[in-house]
């Protein structure tokens, strides 16, 4: 069975599925973020699964993994650093409160 | 089923698991629990996959940093753990959305032609991977270095304390 590639790719839309539900159906921001880390490591599945199965001779995908990983690790420090201060700005952590700029 | 299969269908099973609690509970510091054991079967997949360079990044820089990150940040600002209150059509609404993306998006893929090789279980070796990182792909292979410093300075300044704040380090202590 890990030696086909159906297996990761119903797991990687599994993680995307479920990624997209938490950034819709939630109203944290920090669990919003979450659900979006999630997103990422769907694509990275794909990315790397999709290198084995179909040109396991050059790295590409592997190398597109590691870019997403890092840009993940940049993605979150600034999410978390605008989360923190909202927080203190507005005493929430909701995202409907977050409406200071709406027209 | 031999003993590999029954390994990779847990380590998927704790992947999709991990990232179940990481959506489904209400509590925001359970999420983050979650989210690491996600990250964890994810990283075992990878080595299913052939890919331990990988699988050690995702160890290291997805737990390590990440979700040590989301905690601290639920932790350091006083009430994120008190669990919001979520409505019930909208999470119905986005669980319809989300199992329909999931039907549709899996359909695509396990029916596209993808054009497999023929010899899939051929590893590949870290050294080679170094050298394509320093020679094929060193334009973003550098630019992410600089992304990383943008966004360490940019986190820093959004999170810096505004306002009058008490000098105590041990060289203004000894002026």
């Amino acid at each position: 069975m890990s030696d086909q590639l159906g297996p990761y790719l119903v797991l990687s839309s599994g993680l995307l599925a479920l990624g997209v539900y938490g950034v819709l159906a939630r109203r944290n921001l920090i669990a919003m973020l979450i659900a979006l880390e999630l997103i990422l490591n769907a694509a990275n599945v794909n990315f790397v699964a999709l290198n084995r199965f179909v040109m396991p001779d050059k790295g590409t995908g592997q190398i597109m993994a590691l870019f997403v990983i890092a840009l993940a690790g940049a993605e979150i420090a600034v999410a978390l650093a605008i989360v923190r201060l909202f927080f203190r700005h507005s005493q929430s952590v909701a995202a409907e409160d977050a409406k200071e700029l709406k027209g | 089923m031999t003993l590999t299969d029954i390994c990779f269908l847990l380590i998927g099973a704790m992947a999709l698991g991990g990232a179940f609690l990481a959506v489904g509970l209400k509590n925001v510091f359970y999420n983050a629990l979650g989210l690491g054991l996600s990250f964890f079967g994810v990283a075992g997949i990878f080595i299913f996959l052939n890919a331990e360079f990988i699988a050690v990044m995702q160890v290291i820089i997805y737990i390590g940093a990440i979700a040590v990150a989301i905690i601290f940040a639920i932790m350091m600002s006083q009430p994120l753990w008190i669990p919001q209150p979520d409505s019930g059509p909208r999470m119905i609404r986005s669980a319809v959305f989300a199992l329909l993306l999931f039907g549709i998006v899996s359909v695509v893929l396990l029916k596209a032609p993808w054009p497999l090789s023929p010899e899939p279980t051929l590893g590949y070796p870290l050294n080679v991977l170094g050298r394509e990182l320093l020679t094929r792909a060193i334009l973003p292979f550098e630019l992410i270095s600089l992304v990383l410093l943008i966004a360490i300075l940019g986190a820093l300044l959004i999170s810096r304390e505004t306002g009058p704040t008490k000098r105590t380090s041990a060289i203004d202590r000894d002026a």
